[in-house]
């Protein structure tokens, strides 16, 4: 077995490269470089022609990232979608350990191939509005009782006819003790889903006006049910694309529902799913024209791909974001002082430009982003100011901070750059970070929500409530800070049931001022979704900004120019 | 012949005994790495009630002695069980992922050991020359590059001009032609990869026997070398190179993960990372099975291989 170890590791350096783009790497060098040199470069002039061209160079690659984040005008000019095609995805996403079950579907792969072949109650449409799916309508008198009206005349792709059983037994897979969902938790309100003729009515034990937003989500595919429960090993379903083979960590084929009651959407004939999880080779594959569409694209290569006109950039903003939770129960993360302290001793720029290659925005330390409907834009931003920083670690009674912060690439691409980043703008104010770098294997287990100052991510939500419920109230499960604030959780529960939008607004920005500069989680960039198609690849105007991959449903809303 | 029949059954018990130990320590070891299946599956959206409840689904909430002696019960009736990730029969999913790394491993050492016999012989007859250098130094700096290296080299050379797939993509009902058109690019990297070593074995082995006396006369007797090579050394030079060929055809069958990565190949190697990595316990252990069994039984032929060529190990009392 000797050999077999020693290759081993050598995924495990493949890997890395693969995560790390040497641009990042080469990143924090420059940064370093040219800061030594801004001291010297009066005393030297060979190194002072070097920073000249040096600069130069840097700022043509910064004007030419730029001119890639295209506006959504200025794209290429469309033509009614045409049918037809075989589109031909490839992933950095999908293991050979990939299951069927909707409660379990967590990357990339998983939820692509499930938006291919499944219908939801409630579809997020591109501009982040709820539109009916196999729910036609929906109402509530009382944000408590919600009635859902089941669409007539959808058929799964065995043939049966969609009815309300189905539809119950679908939500019920997420429900109830021996439940195994992901989102266990979004029905935990929930005390009866109950069959009113064509309806489905659920009731909630306090009223939320945002109910149907949660029934969006990807988790909850409409699947047949037979005596109340769904086959969660069935790739049975009522969406746009029919499965014809799957062989999970590989590749999953499927051909266009014939019978598909969206007349307007599901545009190819055929649609196949890969899983390339090495970006070169995912890169070799557009270029070379084996796939149509591919995802995570390595920063460093963006411009070369634009400059071979051989694909065309993505890059779609959205509320997902990457952060660094504190546990605020544990020392020194206690006192808010402290964590002020933090919060002004990251430079956030230098992360968008570094870790993110521009391909971002810089957070305010919040969770809620502009795609959200409450976005609290006009929060004073946070600068780095390592004097402010100081301030704040005065206040909190203390000279100087030593703290160690545990990251893994696991977390998000880049982790443990950004954890270098930090490290060293931290330094300039007086804060030691220790970075420990942890394995990639076993990071949510043994370091999140267990070590007091790690990395990770979230995939942003479309509702404000969504968000802070799941990771921001008190006691909530994936609450990552341990943070619990009164007044918080106050305006939370009463944000949920309020009617008037004004008031509701005014709520919501207080949360986020309240997270923001209370909280125990430090959010320092917003990560685009980017993306890289081959160049016959239309997209409708507006790409949703919901979930990567235009809200997983790529293979439903484009077409071939 | 009944001594070759002896250590054969010999070996084959020895070799049952070795796999009953592989999987005891790959169980053991699968049960130290933190977090199991349940938490791994949920991964950031477990919360302790999921993971309970998918325990106790999945039967993980069992002691470990427990679950292993089930999974042994269940292995010497022939039956591999079902993955615990995706609740499909083991037997099927290995089933085309062995034939793929198989076929790529055959095809491999198709290109690879003629080519490094034949190396390894010129370099021998040829030695110092221009040509044993050449060779030598080709070999040597193909094993030092990494894999993965190699592997982009010969996309950037071969695949992103248009002779060949970058991505291998094959499925059963290709024909044998177009599935050795497809995976000429991996099959050309694990040939680099192992020439090297069974090369400069034969050469070495053989020029090692040029100084016995023997082929001194022989040469005395006016053969050519090409002959005194062929004849003379090359039979008495076979039991380590045939040694070396095994260990690399193992090697082939169970060291290729970053090959199968870079090219998108769907062989065992892979489904062994996911596996371990999703604590998949009964898909670890069948894939660690399959690769104990070839490194077995390689090792096996090898030695088999090297008693029958040699008459003395085969007269012995």
């Amino acid at each position: 077995m000797p050999l077999f170890v020693v290759s081993t590791s050598c995924y495990e350096m493949l890997t890395l490269c693969a995560e790390k783009p040497w641009r990042v790497v080469a990143g924090i060098v420059r940064h370093r470089t040219r800061r030594n040199r801004e001291k010297h470069n009066t005393t030297n002039k060979a190194h002072q022609t070097g920073v000249t061209r040096r600069r130069l160079l840097q700022g043509a690659t910064a004007l030419g990232a730029a001119g890639l984040i295209l506006p959504a005008s200025y794209r290429p000019a469309r033509a009614e979608p045409q049918k037809g095609g075989n589109f031909r995805i490839g992933l950095g996403h999908g293991n050979s350990t990939d299951g069927y079950d909707p409660g379990l579907w967590d990357n990339l792969y998983a939820q692509v191939f499930a938006a291919a072949r499944h219908n939801q109650l409630i579809e997020v449409d591109s501009d982040g509005q709820l539109i009916g799916e196999i729910a036609e309508s929906w109402d509530s008198d009382d944000g408590q009782t919600w009635v859902f009206r089941i669409r007539q005349g959808v058929t799964f792709h065995s043939g049966k006819d969609v009815t309300v059983d189905d539809v119950i037994a679908s939500l019920n897979h997420h429900r109830g003790d021996d439940a195994t969902s992901a989102i266990k938790q979004f029905f935990d309100p929930v005390t009866d889903i109950r069959a009113d003729g064509d309806n489905v009515v659920v009731t909630l034990d306090a009223p939320n006006g945002d109910f149907p937003y949660l029934m969006s989500d990807y988790h909850l595919a409409i699947m047949p049910g037979a005596d109340g429960k769904i086959d969660p090993t069935s790739t049975d379903g009522c969406g746009p694309y029919i499965v014809e083979s799957y062989e999970p960590g590989v590749q999953a084929t499927l051909n266009r529902n014939p019978d598909y009651w969206k007349s307007h959407r599901a545009h190819f004939d055929r649609v196949e799913i890969l899983a390339i999880l090495d970006s070169a080779a995912r890169l070799n594959a557009l270029m070379t024209g084996q796939v149509d569409l591919i995802d995570q694209i390595d920063p460093a290569t963006i411009g070369m791909l634009e400059a071979r006109n051989v694909a065309n950039i993505l890059s779609i903003p959205g509320n997902a974001h990457y952060v660094f939770p504190m546990d605020s129960r544990a020392a020194p993360f206690d006192d808010n002082n402290v964590r002020l302290a933090l919060k002004y001793a990251i430079d956030r720029q230098q992360m968008v430009d570094t870790i993110l290659g521009g391909h971002g925005a810089v957070s305010n330390d919040n969770p809620i982003g502009p795609a959200n409907r409450y976005f609290y834009a006009d929060m004073e931003p946070k600068e780095f100011d390592p004097d402010r920083a100081r301030y704040y670690l005065r206040q909190a009674g203390m000279e100087s901070l030593s703290v160690d912060l545990n990251v893994a690439d696991a977390a998000f691409a880049g982790a443990v750059d950004a954890g270098a980043l930090f490290a060293e703008t931290a330094a300039q104010a007086g804060i030691n970070i220790n970075l420990v770098r942890e394995p990639n294997d076993g990071y949510w287990d043994n370091v999140w929500m267990q070590k007091p100052f790690v990395a990770s991510y979230w995939g942003g939500r479309a509702v404000e409530d969504h968000m802070f419920t799941t990771g921001y109230a008190a006691g909530a499960a994936w609450n990552d800070s341990f943070w619990e604030h009164e007044r918080f959780n106050e305006l939370l529960v009463k944000a949920r049931s309020e009617v008037n939008e004004d008031l509701r607004r005014e709520m919501y920005h207080e949360m986020q001022r309240i997270v923001s500069f209370e909280g125990s989680v430090i959010i320092p960039m917003n990560n685009n979704y980017v993306m890289a198609t081959a160049l016959n690849v239309a997209t409708p105007e507006q790409v949703s900004a919901n979930w990567n991959i235009d809200g997983f449903r790529a293979t439903e809303r484009w077409w071939f120019a | 012949m009944h001594l070759v029949l002896m250590m054969i059954l010999q070996r084959l018990a020895l070799g049952v005994l070795t796999l009953f130990v592989v999987s005891l320590v790959i169980f053991g070891a699968t049960e130290l790495l933190p977090g199991d299946l349940a938490s791994t599956l949920l991964g950031q959206s477990a919360t302790p009630e999921t993971v309970a409840a998918l325990r106790a689904q999945l039967g993980l909430d069992q002691p470990a002695p427990v679950r292993y002696w089930a999974w042994l019960t269940g292995v010497l009736q022939g039956d591999f069980g079902v993955s615990l990730a995706t609740r499909r029969p083991i037997a099927d999913m290995l089933a085309t992922r062995l034939g793929n790394t198989v076929f790529l491993a055959l095809y491999a050492a198709a290109i690879a050991v003629p080519l490094s016999l034949i190396l390894g012989v010129l370099a021998a007859l040829w030695r110092n020359s221009l040509f044993d250098r050449v060779a030598n130094a080709g070999a040597l700096s193909a094993i030092s590059f990494p894999e993965f290296f190699l592997a982009y080299i010969l996309i950037f050379l071969l695949a992103q001009s248009g002779y060949f797939p970058s991505m291998t993509r094959i499925s059963p009902n290709m024909s044998l032609g177009d599935k050795l058109y497809v995976t000429f690019l991996p099959a050309l990297t694990l040939t680099l990869v192992v020439t090297a070593h069974m090369m400069r074995m034969t050469r070495a082995a053989i020029i090692n026997l040029m100084a016995q006396p023997y082929i001194e006369m022989a040469r005395l007797k006016g053969l050519s070398p090409l002959r005194i090579v062929l004849r003379h050394a090359l039979p008495n030079a076979l039991a380590p190179i045939i040694n070396v060929i095994a260990i690399n055809l193992a090697y082939l069958i169970t060291g290729v993960v970053v090959v199968e990565v870079v090219f998108v190949y769907p062989g065992l190697g892979q489904l062994m990372v996911d596996s371990v990595s999703k604590r998949d316990i009964a898909v670890v252990q069948a894939i660690a099975l399959i690769f104990a069994s070839a490194y077995v039984l390689l090792n096996l032929t090898a030695d088999v291989l090297s008693t029958l060529t040699n008459p003395r190990l085969m007269r012995r009392k």
